[in-house]
Formats: structure tokens, sequence, C-alpha cells
């Protein structure tokens, strides 16, 4: 035969899984680190530095818990700060939609979202305290601005980057307008809008603690302010730790509950 | 005996030049073509040509300067499910399986599930992705990926394919596999295939009729019969016939200032 065969290529879908990092040695890297810098710290503090050490704030989170007053400060603080980035985070995607989608929606938006983007939330505390009074209102409200604010633009960019090439594949599939909001617009920008939350959530929890520390009658940050008064410092400790480790947490949860929402990804 | 499948009268496309300057970029000026039901007809030229441009006004996506572009005697207004798009970037929806993306446009147009949950299921084991139905686009190398949207193109029952250099951005063997698929594809379920590429090899494998494209402005420069015999198999593409059709197209595509 002088003809010869093509070659028969084997095919295999390319691997989704790529080479595992090395996590355990990352863990570990990680738990040295924190071990050094309490270690640092519990130095520091035995060496003339005006700190607590480890164990005298340990005892007072211990203290706090058991009357319960620090359950009661992490509750008031989460429910602002949930209440306002979730409030946040919906306006934004519905904003950054119309924005991106209809001409109309972004010139109609764009001057204010320019405009209050300058200016930090928490700057419009004082006009929001006169407006709105001391109660729980005007706490959420600049939660709520500072969420929305970091959020919305990430969202208008999800829409507006959409891949033409796909709108036209729907297109040609047939679907309408709506169809293809929903079916297209949303999906392909969901990674946007997560990054966009990711920041309005960091962005929502330093605002609310900040706005604590000027107005409330419970919350970490009250407790924190009040603290200083009476110059405890173990309590001013415990509360930073709790914010810290609260955030922490919260942003964990988003990226995991993100990761499976966008899985679909290509990882480059 | 009823008229042309598709029906292109003096089409021409004039882009405004980019940035409000003077200068308006002719991407077609005045071309003329018709093709047959069932007719496998390719596209070549250089780049800046219009082919891709022309496609587009098939396909409903782009609209003309000039002159009328009609699909079964009615002029093309914007796209519809009778004609199937293919894309050289696949533009596979990344968050769909390849299930859900063969059965994309089937939803569009209201087909009931069961129906196309069979449906769906014939083309992909047509394209021959069936064990790969329910895995996500980014695990599936370029040569699947354009095997599934030639699949989802194929599942809302076009009449007519337009395909837009839907190999060019495959190796050179994949592509020869490919091609031979769609052939084997198209031989058995036919359709009006308008298919669009640069090499010069591809246009005359797969077409009953080569059309060669001049650029500036883009316009039809010369069109051959490719009377070779379906199916096309590695004989036919090997054989001396095929060559003749080659270099007469390959001199229609790179020798045009005679």
């Amino acid at each position: 035969m002088s003809v010869a065969a093509p070659p028969v290529t084997k095919e295999r879908p390319r691997s989704a899984v790529r080479a595992p990092r090395p996590r355990r040695a990352l863990l570990l890297l990680n738990a040295v680190s924190i071990a050094l810098g309490i270690g640092l710290w519990w130095v520091l503090s035995v060496n003339g530095f005006q700190f607590p050490t480890p164990p005298e704030v340990a005892v007072r989170a211990w203290e706090l818990l058991a009357d319960g007053t620090l359950q009661a400060d992490v509750l008031a603080s989460l429910r602002r700060v949930l209440t306002g980035f979730l409030l946040g985070s919906l306006a934004a995607v519905a904003v950054g939609f119309l924005m991106g989608w209809y001409t109309a929606g972004r010139g109609l938006f764009e001057p204010w979202i320019q405009f209050f983007r300058t200016i930090p939330p928490l700057a419009m505390l004082p006009l929001v305290l006169v407006m709105l009074g001391i109660g729980e209102t005007p706490k959420i409200f600049v939660i709520f601005l500072a969420a929305f604010l970091a959020c919305v633009i990430s969202t208008y960019q999800g829409v507006v980057d959409v891949d033409r090439t796909m709108i036209d594949a729907a297109r040609v599939l047939g679907a309408k307008d709506a169809a293809i909001f929903l079916r297209v617009v949303v999906p392909a920008s969901t990674p946007f809008i997560l990054v966009g939350m990711r920041v309005g959530l960091g962005s929502a929890w330093a605002t609310l603690v900040a706005s604590e520390l000027l107005a409330a009658q419970e919350g970490l940050g009250y407790r924190m302010q009040n603290a200083q008064l009476y110059y405890d410092l173990p309590t001013i400790f415990v509360g930073v730790i709790a914010i810290g480790l609260l955030g922490l947490f919260m942003d964990k949860l988003l990226q995991l509950a993100g990761g499976r929402l966008t899985r679909w990804q290509e990882t480059r | 005996m009823s008229g042309p499948k598709i029906l292109v009268r003096d089409v021409s496309k004039v882009f405004p030049p980019a940035g409000g300057g003077n200068g308006a970029f002719t991407a077609l000026g005045g071309v003329s073509l018709e093709i047959a039901d069932n007719e496998f007809v390719t596209v070549v030229g250089p780049s800046g040509c219009g082919k891709s441009t022309l496609l587009n006004i098939l396909a409903g996506l782009e609209t003309p300067s000039g002159g009328e572009a009609l699909v079964d005697g009615k002029a093309v207004d914007g796209p519809g499910p009778e004609r199937g798009v293919i894309f050289q970037q696949y533009a596979l929806f990344p968050w769909l399986s390849v299930r859900e993306n063969v059965e994309f446009g089937m939803r569009s147009t209201g087909v009931p599930k069961k129906e196309r949950r069979e449906r769906a299921e014939h083309f992909i084991r047509l394209v021959g992705l069936e064990r790969f139905a329910d895995a996500l686009p980014k695990t599936l190398s370029g040569g699947m990926k354009q095997r599934c949207a030639i699949a989802r193109a194929y599942a809302v029952n076009p009449s007519i394919l337009l395909m837009d250099e839907p190999f060019g951005a495959l190796d050179a063997l994949t592509r020869v596999r490919l091609q031979e698929q769609l052939l084997q594809t198209w031989s058995s379920d036919r359709r009006t295939v308008l298919f669009i590429t640069h090499d010069v090899d591809e246009a005359v494998f797969l077409a009953g009729r080569v059309i060669v494209m001049a650029a500036r402005p883009g316009r039809i420069h010369d069109v051959i019969d490719v009377d070779l015999p379906y199916p096309r198999t590695e004989e036919v593409r090997l054989s001396p016939e095929f060559g003749k059709l080659r270099n007469e197209v390959w001199q229609a595509v790179y020798h045009q200032d005679h």
C-alpha cells in the first residue's frame, strides 16, 4: 500500500485536575507563621511594651464569653454587616446590570456612582446620623453604601465584558433578548459579581466597625471604644482578634460559595 | 424546481471609519452569489476580502449597506434557527456541559424536554462525544469543543450551516480528521453549507464549489467547481485531480493581480 493510514491519535479530555499544590507544606508554614507571630507578641508584651500578654487576652475573651457580652456584640455586628452587605450587593447587581445592558441605565447612573465612589462611606456618617437618627438604620445604610459602591462597578464591568461571540452564538441559536440576558449575560458575569462581592464584604466590614466606634450601644466596635475609656487593653485585643477572625471567616465562606458557582471557569 | 437556497444580490458592506476619521472601509463591494439546496460551498480569500462579513450578513448578525441577501426567497432579517452558525472560537457556553450546550438552542425554540434529550443524545453521538456528554467545555480539547459546537448547531435543525473558519485554530492532524468527520456528518444528514477558510487544501477537499474572493474592495474573484466524487476519502485527497484543483485554487488566491 502506498497510501498510509491517517494516524489514529487517542483522544482524552484535558485533565481538569491540576497537579496538587503542596497544600500540606503551605498549611504547615501558615501554622508556623501564626505561632511565631503570637510568640513575638508575647516576647514584646513581657519586655516593656504595654501589650497584654496572650494568656491575659485569652482570659478576658473567656470572661466576655462567659457573661455573654462577646456573643451579643458579635451578633449585633454581624446582623448589621450582613443586612447592609446583602442589600448593597443586591442593589449593586441590579444597577450594574442596568448600566451594562442599557445605554440609558449607564448614562443615568454613572455620574452618581462616580461621584459617590470618591467619598469614603464613613465620611457620609455625620450626614446620615443627622438625617436618620442614631438607631440601626444609619449604620446599616453606610454599610450598604460601602458594599454597593465596591460591587457595582465590578458587576457593570462583568456585563460589558461578556464575549460578543457568545451573545451572537445565543442569538443564532434562536435566543431572544430576555433569554440571552438570563442564560448568557448573568452566568458569564458571575465571576465578576463574586469578585465585587468579596471586595464589598471587606469594605462593609471595615465600615461597620468604624460606624460602631461613633454611635452604638453594642457591637464589637462599641465594645472596643468603651474599653478605650477604661484603658482596658485586653478587651480591645479581644475585639481586634474577633473582627479579624470573623472577616476572614466570612471571606472564606464567600470564596467557597463562589468557587462552586464558577467551577466552569478555565484556570489559566 | 424552486429557486436557490441562498441568493446574494449585489451585496455591499461599508464600515464607517474607526474613530470618526475619514476613509470608510469597504468590506464588500457588490457581491452576487447563488447557492443551491444541499450544496457544500467553501469560500477562500486573503484577509480583508470580506468573507466573514458575507457570512455574518447571511447569519443576520450584520446588515448589508446595499443589495440584498435572501434565504429561501426571503430577505434575511436578523439571526434565526434555520441558519446555524459555527464560529472559529467555538463560542461554547463554558458554564454548561456538552449536553446542555447542545440543548441550548432547542430550549430557546421551545422543544419539549424529552425530545430535547433525545435529539441532543443523537447529535452528541453523531459527533462522537457520547463519553463526554456531561463534561464541561474546559475539560475538552479544541477539536472536541468544535465538534460540540457542530452538534449544537445541528440540534436546532437548521437548513443552512454557516461555518466561519471553524477549524482555523486546530492543529493540522485534528483538522484533517474533523474535515473527514464533517463530510461524514454532512452526507448522512445533508444541509446547505457555506464554509469559510483560509486553507486552500481544506477548501478543495470539502467543497463542491470553491469561491475565491479578493480584497479591497471585497469581491468574488473566481468560482471553481470541484467535481471530485463524494465520499472524499484519503485517496481523493492524494489524487492528481485533487492536486490540479488545488493548484488552480492556489493560483486564484495568491496571484490575483492578473
